[in-house]
């Protein structure tokens, strides 16, 4: 059985950098909280017993939700670039990419 | 490749659907509009957004799995997590442990059965533009990124290794390219990236020993491409091995000016892509019925077309090799529908396969669009010998040019009026009279010289003349 998580508030603050979030004290220390119960509950899901348990693919027991091949007013563009820290030639411009595309 | 070593080969082919829309939103699926104009807060990967499966896309990779005879099953599809920007969301929607199409097999023309793992679904990425000398990733300053074509609809088939050559590599892509289009999935258009191949690649010595370790070769934009890169990747590692290495796992990249492929990460660098169920989607499962539907909207597949023409040349007293390729060129180009409407309608097989193999295929996309009558209309004209052969290709090319019409009257406005017996029987007459040597020993058996004869009526006759009408009268006159 995992150890159960041990969340701190550094760690937070990591994830939240990484996302490109910027996050209050204040919100620091309520996120951290929030997402310690999170975690804790995930654990308890993982102390359970489920060899024999068919795995599910969804919460519910729904197939082939499917919507027609018909086409949808789109955004407008400079409306969409207008939200990029970046743009340049109609194109959103992003920093160099270290590595390959996978 | 030297002969003391063995080549074995599996394709990756990635194919965009033929849809109107998006495979999880409604922006339009067209290549070639102006930048981030196809897109909306989905495909954009803005918070909130929600997939909904497009019935169409569903269908299309349906068509492709019973084109390939692969089992059709329940399916489900993944995130396959990366960091990069071709995708807003930071992952990819894919079908990873239980897709939708396998089990399959692909027959080549030649009877070689290739087996098909799998043939999945998954959206496509945008397109990255890298900034700098070399317009590549490495030394660029930054990208630009266009999400027009994130979320089109993919089907990636992948192959069994069960390719030993580079001819039935390239024999496979041309043959799934024609199954793809005769299904309706794709319009197979390899240069504009609506089909892209990987090849795995690896060598051994025996059939006996185990397959070698591969290299996956990414960037092959034409089957062309395709056979020149594996015949390299294949000698750079047989060089490897008997200079005492190793082949070491790992993605590389066909550079097609400088005729090589160059690593771009080695399986220790592979991606740990995190997959796991798309919490927003549920399962797809089509049942017998479904599956059973979208069979019967299926056209007739290439293999099937090849032999109903081949049939008709058996009827008309057997193929020969030049026209068992007119048959491949044709099939291949979707026209044999013209050949078999205009024999159906009396025209000679030979004639119809010729002129369509040969003149038709010239502008398959305006063949494709012709209305059928006018294009049998044109044939018929021709074997009754109203028109000449020269005649009635420049017919075809104007039929082409309008876009349709009437072959008959193009005929006149071009002053092809068929020559009258009395008239052709005269200039046939006026050039023996002029030349009584040639005559005499075209009389005397020297058959070339129909050739020069008729080269003369056609001179004097400004090429209006029947050049079997006129072949026809110096056998008459000669007796």
């Amino acid at each position: 059985m995992p150890e159960p998580a041990h969340l701190t508030r550094e760690d937070v603050a990591h994830v939240a950098a990484l996302a490109r979030l910027h996050l209050t004290e204040e919100e620091l220390d309520l996120f951290t909280g929030q997402l310690a119960q999170v975690l804790d509950h995930a654990a308890d899901v993982a102390s359970l017993d489920l060899a024999g348990v068919v795995p599910t693919a969804h919460a519910m027991a729904v197939t082939n939700v499917l919507r027609p091949d018909e086409p949808i007013v789109c955004l407008d563009r400079d409306e969409v670039l207008a939200q990029a820290p970046s743009v340049e030639d109609h194109r959103f411009r992003v920093p160099r990419i270290l590595g390959e595309a996978p | 490749m030297r002969s003391d070593w063995l080549l074995v080969i599996g394709l990756e082919v990635h194919c965009e659907l033929k849809t109107t829309t998006k495979l999880f939103c409604g922006c339009p699926n067209m290549f070639g509009d102006e930048p981030n104009t196809n897109v909306c807060p989905n495909c954009l990967g803005l918070p909130g957004s929600l997939p909904v499966l497009n019935q169409r896309a569903v269908e299309l990779a349906m068509a492709i799995g019973t084109a390939l005879h692969c089992d059709i099953r329940a399916s489900t599809f993944h995130r396959k997590n990366y960091f990069y920007p071709d995708q807003a969301k930071d992952y990819q929607i894919s079908q990873y442990d239980e897709p939708l199409n396998v089990d399959g097999y692909l027959d080549l023309p030649d009877g070689f059965r290739v087996g098909i793992e799998r043939a999945h679904m998954e959206e496509d990425t945008g397109k990255t533009t890298h900034a700098g000398a070399s317009g590549r990733i490495h030394g660029a300053d930054y990208s630009l990124v266009d999400y027009n074509r994130s979320g089109v609809p993919l089907v990636e088939i992948v192959s069994e290794p069960d390719m030993r050559t580079p001819d039935q590599a390239r024999a496979y892509v041309t043959e799934l390219r024609a199954i793809l289009v005769a299904s309706g999935a794709s319009d197979g258009k390899m240069e504009e990236g609506s089909m892209r191949v990987d090849a795995n690649v690896s060598v051994r010595r025996s059939v006996d020993d185990p397959f070698g370790t591969r290299c996956e070769i990414k960037n092959l934009n034409s089957v062309r491409s395709l056979g020149r890169a594996i015949e390299y990747e294949a000698e750079r590692q047989i060089a490897l091995i008997e200079s005492g290495e190793r082949v070491v796992q790992q993605t590389r990249h066909w550079d097609e000016s400088a005729g090589r492929t160059q690593a771009l990460r080695s399986k220790e660098d592979a991606y740990d892509y995190r997959y796991f169920l798309e919490p927003d989607l549920v399962p797809l499962v089509p049942d017998a019925e479904w599956i059973r539907a979208v069979a019967d909207t299926l056209g007739m597949m290439p293999a099937e077309r090849r032999s109903r023409l081949v049939s008709l040349l058996d009827d008309a007293g057997g193929a020969t090799e030049a026209q068992l390729l007119q048959v491949a060129t044709v099939v291949d180009l979707g026209l044999d529908d013209l050949v078999v409407e205009a024999v159906a309608a009396g025209v000679g097989t030979g004639l119809a396969l010729a002129r369509t193999a040969n003149e038709a295929a010239t502008d398959a996309e305006a063949a494709r669009h012709l209305d059928p009558k006018s294009y049998v209309a044109l044939l018929t004209l021709e074997m009754q010998g109203s028109l000449s052969a020269t005649q009635a290709k420049a017919v075809l090319a104007e039929l082409f040019a309008r876009g349709g019409g009437d072959p008959a009257t193009i005929a006149r406005d071009k002053g092809f009026e068929a020559m009258s017996e009395d008239s052709l029987a005269e200039t046939v007459a006026d050039a023996i009279a002029a030349h009584p040597d040639e005559w005499s020993r075209f009389c005397g058996g020297d058959d070339k010289l129909a050739g020069f004869f008729t080269g003369l009526v056609m001179k004097a006759t400004r090429g209006q003349a029947n050049g079997k009408a006129v072949a026809a009268e110096l056998r008459r006159l000669r007796g």
